[in-house]
């Protein structure tokens, strides 16, 4: 196992390699320049050329592409050219917010979706196994961005049940040492801000949760529908074991398998920044932070930003694939 | 069927658990000592020679004060800092004199050798904040340094020579050259009185250049310790979430009426909007104008209006034959509808541009304006007159992406526009971009033949809007007029008022005669706030004191 774990962490090398020199000539391929995007109608084409000298963007690419490799070599990101912070801070100040609001939205996706998909498998053709299609598939079609809004109006304008914006109440004098507001509230034993800070992450994470949320109950629904009719199924009911038991232990616990997998890859998905319901709820995440790169054509925090969300996404995967082996005894790493 | 049971019910006792303990939270409840404003982004740095956007400016013009302001919702010059100021005879000399009894918030006194180690400190940036993109108001303003980085203006460009301290009161200020723009921008939040003690113990300028010759700042004056004169000063800054300003115990003049205002970073338009109606949020700028209705409607929300101080304008690039022949151009400002547009697409929040300058603008000709009502037999003649056959053809530029004061919606502006050039014989081909930076780059790029684009002014003087844009040659007019330049030069150096006034109308009449491009439209930008607060008074140029505002009646 430790064998594998590192040779997958060894892999990261080329990944990030190749990447880097996807991002790098991508975004170098992206017309216009930093200082029209900070700047605006005060641009000047001297300004212009200026930027282009200051970030050495009218070298030769291959130059550009050395010198940016030997700052990543010494863990350098750079200076975000738009808050002129460094990359490392921006990511490391915003990434907890991300993670936060991922979990949520997975730990929201599981507890609904996998007993809404077990259900349904085992009504099958009934009337609630029919409206749970009809709703997963509400749930992967409806726009993320036009479900926070209604969200928003519904629960925080029209109802003032919960608030609409931000991770904490914005008068909130709490401490936040690690920048997990949850943690920080259990490990501070602040009830009021760890209620607080679930209070505001209620519907940014049902928004975010919904597709998944549609995902696994599906997938599980499928799953469920495949293992109750296996011969080792039917074998322990015709020995006579308790239905829960059956059902625990026989069926679910097979069925899990390709939804644990659905659920790791959705997690790094979700981890790599949620754009819509970042904006919507004027969270601060990496989505927005990177959503705001693109259009500042902020070089340094796209390509490190990107890079660490890369890397992000690698180690999440790895995690699933050592879960995967580790509930599933049938497979064993090779 | 047990475990069925608990499966269906575990997710919706945690929901429903969730919106019980909800209910009632109460979102948005405030002291009414603690106002929240809704901001589109954080600021970049709390340092005001080093930033050039509104956000920062916001906090920033609560933190410091300047020689000079303007009169809250004009841009009328008041004493600030400075209690009267005089100009030399010959212009080169400029003397303030000062409020005595001030202290920065640090406690240090405020006095000329402040004054003049503010200003020593901006002429001698070091090489990584010299660029226009750091210190770009300096750059326009007094336009060189101390000691240039290679490719920066020197001293030889500078309209700053040096500072005097006379006494502790007194402070005179030279100039290389005479302007009287110069007084003006003084007014600029950028150009705040910074405490010499912090600005040194708290490493204003320190910083790193790395391998790339970017500047990493390493000091905490423009994050943590922003100490100036102001009615605020900085409690906490917590990037992507919040900066929070307390009033300043020890502020020389007026005492602020509310205590505490947090300025509250949410980049989504229709979140800001949600967040003013939950409460979360007293006010936000920069409304959506397909809102305005949605607010004015509100019983608890209301709309405030800042005066019209830009422009939306049709740009010609004379590089495009045969835009280069005054007649061609002439029959273009006949053949732009510019009343239907801005009836049609500003919700009476616009008014028709006869000119470039904004009416509030110092400058503003009042008459012998040449008028270019929409007529297009009388384009048709033109175009005719010039020699062109007809149709003309022509690619008319526009943005996407992007709503602006002085163009909400540029796509609707730029289909009409087509549409009324199409009658007037020419032949339009649409071309559009995202805003930024593909379009700017493009039109400021030379790229554009005809463009929509426009100006908002930094402060109240006519050289920010018809010196920036017509004093000089530029990729994006493609036109050299030496009149024209040499005019806004001679009015920009002159110091007399009366005589200054009458210099710009007559570049203002010039440059509608001259047409480098057509002027549409000053629009009224809207800002949103609870009905509760009062004593809010938009500027034309964005400087808002909120020491003033309060809530209730």
């Amino acid at each position: 196992m430790l064998r594998f774990i590192v040779r997958r962490l060894l892999l990261l090398v080329p990944i990030l390699l190749g990447l880097s020199i996807l991002v790098f000539g991508w975004i170098r391929l992206l017309p216009g320049s930093p200082a029209q995007a900070l700047l605006g109608e005060r641009a000047t084409p001297q300004l212009i050329a200026q930027i282009r000298h200051q970030y050495k963007l009218d070298q030769p690419l291959y130059d550009q592409y050395w010198g940016y490799l030997q700052t990543v070599g010494h863990l350098d990101f750079g200076v975000s050219i738009s808050s002129r912070r460094t990359v490392t801070y921006e990511f490391a100040h915003r990434f907890p917010a991300t993670v936060e609001l991922a979990l949520s939205a997975m730990f929201l996706a599981v507890i609904v979706g996998i007993p809404l998909g077990f259900l349904a498998a085992k009504r099958y053709g009934s009337l609630f196994d029919h409206l749970s299609l009809v709703g997963s598939l509400i749930g992967i079609s409806i726009p993320i961005f036009f479900l926070g809004l209604v969200l928003k109006w519904i629960f925080a304008v029209k109802l003032g049940w919960l608030p609409s914006i931000g991770r904490e109440d914005v008068l909130s004098n709490a401490k936040h040492p690690t920048n997990f507001y949850i943690l920080d509230a259990i490990i501070t034993g602040n009830g009021g801000a760890l209620w607080d800070s679930i209070k505001h992450l209620l519907l940014p994470a049902i928004a975010l949760g919904s597709i998944p949320l549609a995902v696994v109950a599906r997938i599980t629904r499928a799953a469920v529908l495949d293992v109750q009719n296996e011969d080792y199924v039917r074998t322990a009911r015709a020995k006579g074991l308790p239905p829960m038991i059956v059902d625990s232990r026989h069926v679910l616990r097979n069925a899990l398998l390709p939804v644990s997998t659905i659920i790791g890859l959705q997690t790094g998905l979700l981890l790599s920044g949620a754009v819509l319901t970042e904006t919507v709820f004027a969270w601060p995440g990496i989505g927005t932070w990177l959503k705001d790169a693109i259009f500042n054509r902020d070089y340094p925090v796209l390509q490190g930003g990107i890079l660490f969300v890369a890397i992000v996404f690698v180690l999440v995967n790895l995690v699933v694939d050592i879960w995967y082996a580790i509930i599933n005894p049938r497979i064993r790493v090779s | 069927m047990r475990v069925r049971k608990s499966l269906l019910v575990v997710p919706f006792v945690l929901v429903a658990t969730g919106l019980l303990l909800a209910t009632g939270a109460g979102a948005g409840s405030q002291a009414n000592t603690t106002l929240v404003f809704g901001t589109a982004a954080d600021p970049v740095v709390l340092d005001g020679p080093l930033v050039s956007d509104g956000e920062s400016l916001r906090p920033i013009d609560q933190i410091f004060e300047g020689l000079v302001s303007l009169k809250p919702g004009t841009t009328k010059l008041v004493p600030s800092l400075a209690l009267s100021w005089k100009a030399s005879k010959n212009g080169l000399a400029w003397t303030f004199a000062l409020r005595n009894g001030v202290k920065f918030q640090d406690g240090t006194t405020f006095n000329a050798a402040a004054v003049c180690f503010n200003f020593n400190r901006w002429y001698n940036f070091p090489g990584p904040l010299q660029s226009d993109a750091v210190s770009y108001y300096w750059n326009t303003v007094f336009g060189g340094f101390a000691h240039p980085a290679a490719g920066n203006p020197g001293p030889d460009k500078s309209l700053y020579k040096g500072c005097k301290a006379n006494g502790t009161g007194k402070v005179t200020i030279s100039l290389t050259r005479r302007s009287s723009s110069f007084i003006g921008a003084l007014a600029l939040t950028n150009f705040g009185i910074a405490s010499p003690t912090a600005l040194k113990k708290y490493q204003a300028d320190a910083g790193t250049v790395d391998s790339n010759g970017v500047f990493h700042p390493t000091g905490t004056f423009g994050t943590q310790h922003p100490i100036g004169t102001g009615p605020y000063m900085l409690k906490s800054w917590s990037v992507g979430d919040k900066l929070v300003l307390v009033a300043n115990p020890h502020y020389w003049g007026k005492k602020p009426k509310i205590g505490t205002i947090i300025f509250k970073p949410i980049s989504d338009n229709a979140a800001r909007l949600q967040a003013l109606q939950t409460g979360e949020i007293q006010g936000y700028d920069l409304v959506d104008p397909a809102d305005i209705g949605t607010v004015k409607s509100s019983s608890k929300t209301k709309i405030l209006n800042r005066p019209a101080f830009n422009v939306g304008y049709v740009g010609i690039n004379q590089k495009f034959k045969p835009f280069d022949n005054p007649l061609v151009r002439q029959a273009l400002a006949y053949a732009l509808d510019r009343n239907s547009v801005v009836k049609g697409f500003y919700a009476g929040r616009g008014q028709v541009a006869n000119q470039f300058l904004p009416p509030l603008v110092n400058g503003f000709a009042t008459k012998g304006v040449p008028s270019y009502s929409y007529n297009p037999a009388k384009a048709k003649q033109l175009l005719q007159q010039a020699g062109v056959s007809l149709p003309l053809a022509v690619d008319f530029w526009y943005p996407t992406n992007v709503s602006r004061p002085y163009m909400p919606n540029p796509q609707q502006n730029a289909e009409a526009f087509g549409a009324s050039l199409n009658n007037s014989g020419f032949k339009v081909t649409f071309h559009s971009a995202p805003w930024r930076p593909d379009y700017l780059a493009a039109v400021q790029g030379g790229k554009a033949e005809l463009y929509l684009l426009g100006w908002t002014g930094d402060f109240g003087d006519p050289a920010n809007f018809l010196n920036v844009h017509f004093g000089q040659q530029s990729d994006m007019f493609g036109f050299n007029n030496p009149a024209l330049f040499n005019l806004l030069q001679k009015a920009d150096s002159e110091t007399n008022l009366e005589t200054r006034t009458a210099l710009y109308q007559k570049a203002s009449i010039l440059v509608m005669t001259y047409l480098p491009m057509v002027p549409y439209v000053h629009s009224q930008p809207a800002l949103a706030f609870q009905r509760n607060v009062n004593g809010y008074i938009p500027s034309p140029v964005s400087l808002e004191p909120f020491s003033i505002v309060h809530f209730g009646t």
